[in-house]
């Protein structure tokens, strides 16, 4: 069980980040993974009136506050029609919509889990993250970037022209991924390869050999052996490394051809 | 610690440890249409409106509420002619799903869907172990006003 002294509701991201520097601390987001803990904690701080639930369209990007929920990508106009519907699509396979109602854009990137859909997809797009403290960096580097004690105040997402699509393989609709990979083609293509388990990560040699050589079926083809080559597999409870190999080469495939 | 809150459309203050889980106060404060199903956000059988929006109250810290509004079955009117429904189309059987899903279903209502799928993307996460689903969406179907 999760025990807290006390529980603050901070009014704005400075309070909160004050109080996190100076406590045996937590962050509280939706709280959906938190509270599946068992700890200890002195002060829970958590974002909901912190004023951090906005999504700002403007021409170039939109913008959205770590504490938006993930249902919007469904419920909201902006949102659900960015890259036409490609973040709704992946939002409304994650658990179920009550969850979603919850689960907030900063309690899913900043921890930087393995399983989580929302960061494979993002990961194609033109993604950054504005941490409070550290500033600016985007997403590909974040996810390889050691934080601590920081809050994540909002992503920033950058509208371009492209196509984007996600594809998994899971035990069932409900369960986590067993492999996600998600592709987007606009100037150039990017695929990205999650829940491998470890957290996702962009396939370069495969990009780059596309990116060299053109898209067409033969060279999707070769692509998605190199992908499967290049990405690091482990082993957990839900399967091998060896079986995440053969499905990343079928699903990159089939996601590259939907994107050709 | 103390929160305010609103249940119900009613003003109350509510006595609470700060760890303490939404659902277990609200059973504490006599909200017995909330129950506890997988404790972990997975059943939808705890569904309540937080601000309007169905969430599981398993999965949601009461200190949380402080400030904001709770609706659970008890204070939506229009979930009497949806338990309706379920009973005419043998869909309530030991019943112990019916509140999460009457709670997300209003609330669905209120989005006004406009096909059987979306709402069951929508309802993915109220599930039941008696019923096959079947009667259940026949019920859903009638009261959204959709074709099954
Ligand atoms: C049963 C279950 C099944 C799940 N299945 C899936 C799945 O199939 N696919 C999938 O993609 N996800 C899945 N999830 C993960 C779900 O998306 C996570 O629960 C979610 O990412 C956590 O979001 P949250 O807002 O609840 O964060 P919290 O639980 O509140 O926080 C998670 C961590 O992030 C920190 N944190 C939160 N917000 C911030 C912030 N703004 N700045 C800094 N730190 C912050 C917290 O301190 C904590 O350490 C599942 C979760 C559960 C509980
Ligand atoms: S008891 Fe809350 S979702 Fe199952
Ligand atoms: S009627 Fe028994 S669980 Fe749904």
């Amino acid at each position: 069980m999760l025990s807290f002294k006390s529980y603050i509701k901070p009014k704005n991201i400075k309070e909160a980040y004050d109080l996190l520097q100076n406590n045996n601390a937590e962050i509280i987001g939706g709280a959906t993974f938190l509270r599946l803990s068992n700890r200890k904690v002195d002060l829970a701080i958590d974002l909901i009136d912190a004023g951090l639930d906005y999504i700002k369209d403007t021409e170039e990007n939109v913008e959205i506050g770590s504490m938006v929920t993930i249902s919007e990508f469904e419920e909201n106009p902006i949102l659900s029609n960015l890259f036409n519907g490609y973040l709704k699509n992946v939002a409304e396979t994650i658990l179920s919509f009550q969850m979603r109602n919850i689960i907030t854009i900063g309690g899913t990137l900043y921890p930087k889990y393995g399983f989580s859909d929302l960061i494979t997809a993002l990961l194609v797009l033109n993604t950054d993250i504005y941490l409070y403290h550290s500033g600016k960096i985007s997403l590909e580097e974040y996810l390889k970037t050691k934080v601590h004690k920081d809050i994540l105040e909002k992503i920033v997402i950058k509208k371009e022209k492209l196509k984007a699509t996600f594809h998994y393989i899971r035990n069932s609709e409900y369960d986590f991924s067993i492999l996600n990979v998600a592709v987007s083609k606009g100037k150039k293509v990017k695929i990205a390869v999650g829940a491998r388990p470890g957290v996702a990560t962009l396939a370069y040699k495969a990009m780059e050999y596309l990116n060299k050589n053109g898209l067409n079926e033969n060279n999707i083809k070769e692509a998605a052996k190199i992908a499967a080559e290049e990405i690091v597999f482990a082993d957990d409870i839900k399967t091998s490394k060896e079986y995440r190999k053969v499905v990343c080469e079928a699903l990159v495939r089939r996601a590259l051809l939907e994107v050709m | 610690m103390k929160i305010k809150v609103i249940i119900n459309g009613e003003k109350k203050v509510l006595d609470i440890e700060p760890h303490e889980i939404l659902l277990d106060v609200l059973r504490r404060y006599g909200y017995y249409s909330v129950r506890r199903g997988c404790d972990t956000g997975m059943c939808g059988i705890c569904t309540v409106l937080f601000d309007g929006k169905p969430v599981p109250s398993c999965s949601v810290f009461a200190a949380r509420a402080d400030g904001h509004e709770i609706t659970t079955l008890e204070g939506l009117p229009e979930a009497k002619e949806f338990a309706e429904l379920l009973a005419e189309e043998g869909a309530d059987q030991c019943g112990y799903c019916s509140p999460g899903l009457i709670v997300n279903t209003v609330y669905l209502k209120k989005l006004k869907i406009k096909k059987m799928d979306e709402a069951k993307i929508k309802l993915i996460g109220n599930l039941c172990r008696c019923t096959g689903y079947e009667g259940q969406h026949r019920a859903i179907a009638k009261f959204l006003g959709v074709e099954k």
